[in-house]
């Protein structure tokens, strides 16, 4: 048994202008100990899937299952909920200030997330802030244990925050773009932290982040998702160096490359659509530089692809049609078909310039 | 477009400095707390920095959240006043000029925010907004001015037509090209542009970097570009100055100071940068930095940066190097460091002996 298994999972929230459609039928599981990374760019839905399954989307209309360890996290009543987020399910975000009270002291503020849990003394329980705070590297955690969230550095509350997190133990904990605010020191420090502890302790990892660079660093497995849906699971080295989903494709290729200063990035034409209406077919066939006719209708199902084990993609294009194609001739033939030219990709071609890991 | 600017690109262009800063200072004073009254102390933002811009270039400025950097782009752009030092646009000192002997030179040289949402008044229409330099300064007024907004518009990548919406109704990415435009109004020959891809999705992101370089190409354009992403800065610029602590630690040629950082903090800077590649991931090689960014109120004694360089001797905590080219003999960089790396050479020797 998966210690997260989350199937078809749908949230939508009614909006002035429509149904706001967020999640879309989201699926993916998470193992005991390993890192699952959820990429996507701003309101592909990958927050909002996350804070879903602990609670934390208020007022959305929600269906599918979340189970945590055997027990749908999505039926459960609030006080069991609430047992699990922090004692089984630790949570941190992008900005820690949000996490963190101001009017309190960090220290009591970390006492009294143990003492909600846990029928231990304050004396015990402050013993164990500032063991926890030592253990995410705060300096002096002793006397710095007494301070204010303002009296520390952007990287310090974040790292309170995952003493905070971790200090129950959690099973899982869910990081959602924990270092986008931080600079890349920092953010370097931080992710070797959650690497450290998560070998120390085996917690499970769920890594929502933008940043390819995060997920090389931490993830084991990838979800990539648009428009409130998965298009492509993989493994990050199959991911990376061999997409089937046109959208993944686009995601590396708009990065800049080490030796291409001076040359055009190829970035995805266009912008995400509105999650009221969203596009008929495939969400990404407005962008997509390999549309055919039947994206226009039809969506495309998940199905396995020939890239690595248990490589998935949501494309119409041949299950063999993996990897990056090179930049220049992909580049001329995408700004080709965009100008009128032949809609329909030849599957071969693509395969065979494909980028063998 | 009205003037054609024929120049090379970028690449080709002789070292010609157009942008000369010379000791720039900004100091920011602190509220005084009540007891220690009559002793104000200062926040050292930019604390000696001497840099020359060339004609066409890409200057690209990194380095921590407090480094400096963006006081350093405002002290440029005169928006802020520089606390001492001089900043010439070609032979002319232009640090101390007033408001109005200085609208000539603002024309020349504009800046692009990071935020699109809060650089733009959301109350305006996108075609009032872009034609605010026109106004400002006189000129190209009605129907004249319409068309040159739209033309404008145009080169970003803006429908014209949409001359009459309302900021709200764009995009992050749209919006940049709106602020994009509204610096280009004036033809500058200097385009600041201060984290002008921050905030934006990744997809989105790259367009913003095409296009700054189109429009670079285009209009024989100089940039200084900062941000905090160092594989867009590298994609980005011709050189590169890495700043800690309100002054310049290195400059060099981007790919010299990428393959061949010289400075121990960009060599642990460089090496914390993350890369979407799995199979270049390497821990082993990335340096941890210890400890915080110090205050800027009270920066270190001698070189700034000893606190947390595994490299520091004595030397380094009472004398302040100066940043020249003699340490590393290469004319074409400079460092401030007095044990400055060698090609290839290890941050950390001791580390990799037997203990």
């Amino acid at each position: 048994m998966s210690l997260l298994e989350v199937e078809d999972l749908q949230v939508s929230f009614s909006t002035p202008d429509g149904i706001l459609r967020a999640v879309r039928g989201m699926s993916f599981s998470v193992e005991q100990g390993e890192t699952l990374g959820i990429v996507g760019e701003s309101g592909s839905g990958k927050s909002v899937s996350t804070q879903t399954i602990v609670g934390l989307t208020e007022g959305a209309r929600v269906s599918g299952q979340a189970r945590f360890e055997g027990r749908d996290l999505l039926t459960m009543g609030d006080r069991d909920l609430r047992r699990i987020r922090g004692a089984e399910i630790g949570m941190i975000f992008q900005d820690p200030l949000s996490s963190l009270h101001p009017h309190y002291r960090v220290g009591w503020q970390i006492v009294e997330m143990i003492r909600a849990h846990e029928a231990v003394s304050k004396k015990q329980a402050s013993l164990r802030a500032i063991e926890l705070l030592g253990l995410v590297g705060i300096p002096a955690p002793e006397s710095r244990v007494h301070d204010y969230p303002h009296q520390f550095s952007g990287g310090m509350r974040q790292r309170a925050m995952i003493a905070m997190a971790l200090a129950l133990n959690p099973k899982l904990l869910i990081a959602d773009e924990p270092t986008t605010a931080l600079d890349v020191t920092v953010q370097a420090q931080i992710i070797t932290l959650i690497k450290r502890l998560q070998q120390e302790f085996g917690t499970a990892v769920i890594m929502i982040t933008h940043d390819l660079g995060v997920i090389a660093d931490i993830a084991d497995r990838v979800v990539v998702m648009y428009a409130g849906k998965p298009m492509e699971y993989a493994d990050k080295r199959t991911l990376y160096h061999q997409p089937h989903h046109p959208y993944t494709e686009g995601l590396i290729g708009s990065l800049p490359q080490t030796g291409g200063r001076g040359r055009p990035l190829k970035s995805i034409p266009g912008l995400p659509p509105s999650m009221v209406q969203v596009p008929r077919g495939c969400a990404f066939h407005p962008r997509c530089g390999y549309v055919m006719d039947r994206c226009l209708d039809a969506e495309p199902p998940i199905r396995g692809v020939n890239g690595g084990i248990d490589h998935r993609s949501a494309c119409w294009l041949p299950p063999e049609a993996v990897g990056r194609r090179t930049d220049d001739s992909a580049l001329a033939e995408q700004s080709a078909r965009r100008h009128g030219g032949d809609a329909v990709i030849e599957p071969a071609s693509a395969a065979q310039e494909s980028t063998s890991a | 477009m009205t003037r054609q600017v024929a120049r090379e690109p970028a690449s080709q262009v002789a070292a010609e400095p157009l942008l000369q800063l010379t000791d720039v200072v900004k100091h920011f004073p602190l509220r005084s707390s009540g007891l220690l009254a009559g002793k104000r102390e200062y926040l050292r933002a930019v604390d000696g920095v001497s840099l020359e811009v060339r004609r066409g270039e890409t200057l690209g400025l990194v380095g921590e959240t407090g480094c400096g950097k963006s006081t350093l782009a405002r002290c440029i752009t005169r928006l802020y006043e520089l606390t001492s030092g001089t900043v010439s646009f070609g032979n002319a000192d232009i640090s101390r000029l007033s408001a109005r002997r200085l609208r000539p030179y603002r024309r020349k040289l504009q800046m692009v925010f990071q935020d699109p949402y809060g650089s733009l008044n959301p109350r305006r229409r996108v075609g009032s907004i872009i034609a605010d330099p026109f106004a400002a300064n006189g000129l190209a007024k009605g129907a004249e001015r319409k068309r040159k907004v739209q033309e404008l518009m145009e080169l970003v990548g803006l429908n014209p037509e949409h001359y009459n919406r309302f900021p709200a109704e764009f995009s992050g990415g749209q919006r940049q090209r709106i602020g994009l435009a509204r610096a280009l109004a004036l033809r500058p020959e200097v385009v600041v542009c201060d984290e002008p891809v921050s905030a934006l999705d990744v997809s989105i992101q790259a367009q913003i970097i095409n296009l700054l370089a189109e429009l670079q190409h285009k209009l024989g354009l100089t940039y200084i570009f900062i941000a905090h992403d160092l594989s867009v800065v590298r994609h980005a610029s011709d050189r590169i100055a890495v700043m800690y602590l309100g002054r310049i630690v290195e400059i060099a040629d981007t790919e010299d100071l990428f393959i061949r950082p010289r400075h121990p903090y960009t060599k642990a800077l460089l090496s914390a940068a993350p890369t979407p590649d799995p199979d270049l991931v390497n821990d082993a090689e990335r340096i941890v930095l210890t400890g915080e960014v110090p205050s800027p109120v009270r920066p270190p004694s001698g070189c700034r940066f000893h606190p947390r360089c595994p490299r520091a001797q004595s030397r380094c905590q009472v004398e302040d190097p100066v940043l020249d080219s003699k340490n590393i003999d290469e004319s074409d960089r400079a460092v401030a460091c007095h044990f400055p790396l060698a090609d290839g050479e290890s941050m950390l020797p001791e580390l990799k002996e037997p203990s």
